[in-house]
């Protein structure tokens, strides 16, 4: 069974209809891509998934658990953290204080400490700048600490949007590592990406996504080889 | 005694009184400031909450003939329920209305709590006896009112207790993470309509303690006692930076201690115009407010 399963999905804006019906699904411990242009839908999928965007028609289900049923608060401590775009950072709190929001919902305080060592393991720096204010750091720190927010509150599936947007070359590379590494300590990825390249290269699987439709969906070794794909997304 | 000694010492009541003052001021601005930080939202209301405070600490010891500390606890509870009822009630379902029809909301829901305590006690003001009975104290010839003393030293606590919350408990910080982004303090799953709530909750209760204290001083409370101290701690919450909590503290002071050395040394009729136009001055040199901060987007 998927872990996460969306049937059907419509969103609108007003009267504007900004997602056509898409059906997806993301396996346990897949890396799961959506590509496409901008204005694709990508962005409006992930917050309908985590509830900052109610949906018009269509299922979401995470762990067998309706989320369109579920109030948005509810949904990270079922297991499903969000990295949105842009980051979205506590810029006035401290780094510290971002980590602890992330781990909101978490009581016990042995694994919350836990949790916390593993995010200064993966980001060295969020360690040394704990302190810091966060609205402080450089872009590819402030992604680092949105990524480290959501592994906070230790998700079993973690939704990042564009999290190479606006990073210098140096740093994407970084962060796909750091993907990675999260990936292959067990927790399932689905990530929207304009950079398709960098994201098909870790991806397992891909979805395409035209101006609100999924236009073809598969292997992202296949993807990455596909003459459509190519020509449109990786510039070649 | 020296003409030097009588004007400092007389300047120094003055700034007591001012400091005093301006404790009640800044107590009131903090709802003010705490619920724009976190609604995005001007609470009209909030003044009149100080009203019912007031009336509540009357009804409490006049009728009920409850201990003072008592009474105020009461006064405390009742106002704080009644701030999370407006909110409930009047503001919840607006959370996505234009900021015009909020703003006319909170309007309406100031005459409503006069219209009803119009109605409830009538136009005439009661007299209430003081819930402070605190012998003034003497410092040197300095004479310093128990009602001074009590005022300044439980803003003190107050303060100190809220700004311990705010920083050091999760739920002050996810008022901070709420007022800065709502969906992404969702994300982390903080749940906004109670954090919401809890805002309004404080703010209330903060504003019956302002409300006891004024009314201590004052003397008497009628319908319309919310209306001045209300909008004067509006003001400070705008001078000290809307959205800050330091900075109503400090907005909160400032008025008092301006109006107060006003009325002593300038004019007592011009005092208010004074105060009103230190803030536009201060606004037209840093619209922020003294210590607003303007957000800054990165994208």
């Amino acid at each position: 069974m998927a872990l996460l399963r969306v049937e059907n999905l419509q969103v609108y804006y007003g009267v504007i209809q900004a997602v056509k019906g898409i059906s997806f699904e993301v396996n346990q411990g897949e890396i799961v891509a959506l590509i496409g242009a901008n204005g694709a839908g990508k962005t409006t999928v992930l917050h309908t998934v985590t509830g900052l965007v109610p949906a018009k028609a269509g299922s979401i289900t995470f762990n067998g658990v309706d989320l369109m049923k579920t109030p948005a608060h509810k949904i990270v401590s079922m297991g499903m953290a969000h990295v949105p775009e842009g980051r979205r950072i506590f810029q006035e709190l401290t780094v510290y204080e971002n980590l602890q929001m992330g781990a909101f919902t978490r009581r016990d305080k042995a694994e919350i400490a836990e949790s916390l060592e593993m995010v200064y393991a993966h980001f060295p720096r969020l360690e040394e700048r704990k302190k810091q204010i966060a609205g402080t750091l450089s872009g590819g720190e402030q992604q680092m600490l949105a990524i480290g927010r959501a592994l906070m509150s230790k998700p079993s599936i973690i939704l990042m949007d564009e999290p190479s947007m606006g990073l210098s070359p140096l740093f994407v590379s970084e962060i796909f590592a750091i993907i990675q590494e999260i990936n292959k300590a067990g927790t399932t990825v689905l990530i929207v990406e304009q950079n398709a390249k960098k994201v098909l290269s870790i991806a397992d699987r891909a979805y395409v996504l035209e101006t609100g439709n999924i236009s073809m969906s598969g292997n992202a070794q296949d993807l990455m080889n596909d003459d459509a794909v190519k020509k449109a997304y990786l510039g070649e | 005694m020296k003409i030097n000694e009588v004007v400092s010492l007389e300047f120094l009541a003055q700034m007591i009184n001012g400091l005093s003052l301006g404790s009640i001021y800044a107590l009131i601005a903090l709802g003010y400031t705490m619920v724009y930080g976190i609604c995005k939202m001007l609470n009209f209301a909030h003044g009149d909450v100080i009203m019912v405070g007031a009336y509540m600490l009357s009804v409490a010891m006049g009728m009920l003939g409850l201990p003072p500390v008592l009474a105020i606890l009461l006064s405390m509870v009742v106002c704080a329920c009644l701030g999370v009822t407006i909110e409930r009630i009047a503001y919840k379902p607006l959370r996505n209305a234009s900021p015009l029809a909020v703003l006319i909301t909170a309007i309406g829901v100031s005459y409503f709590l006069q219209s009803s305590a119009l109605l409830i006690f009538g136009s005439t003001q009661r007299k209430v006896e003081s819930a402070i009975n605190v012998s003034s104290v003497q410092l040197g010839e300095l004479t310093i009112g128990g009602n001074a003393l009590v005022t300044l030293l439980l803003t003190i606590v107050l303060m100190t207790g809220l700004t311990w919350f705010i920083n050091h408990t999760m739920t002050g910080k996810a008022m901070l993470a709420v007022s800065e982004d709502k969906g992404a303090a969702q994300l982390m799953g903080v749940n906004v309509n109670r954090t919401i709530a809890t805002t309004f909750l404080i703010g209330s209760a903060l504003a019956a303690v302002a409300g006891v204290l004024f009314i201590s001083s004052y003397g008497f409370v009628g319908p319309y006692t919310g209306a001045m101290p209300g909008i004067k701690a509006f003001v400070a919450a705008v001078l000290g930076g809307i959205g800050s909590v330091p900075g109503a503290m400090l907005g909160g002071i400032l008025l008092g201690l301006i109006e107060s050395l006003s009325k002593a040394y300038i004019s007592t009729q011009l005092a208010d115009a004074i105060v009103f136009g230190v803030l536009i001055v201060v606004l037209l040199v840093k619209p922020t407010g003294l210590l607003g901060k303007k957000r800054t987007e990165k994208v």
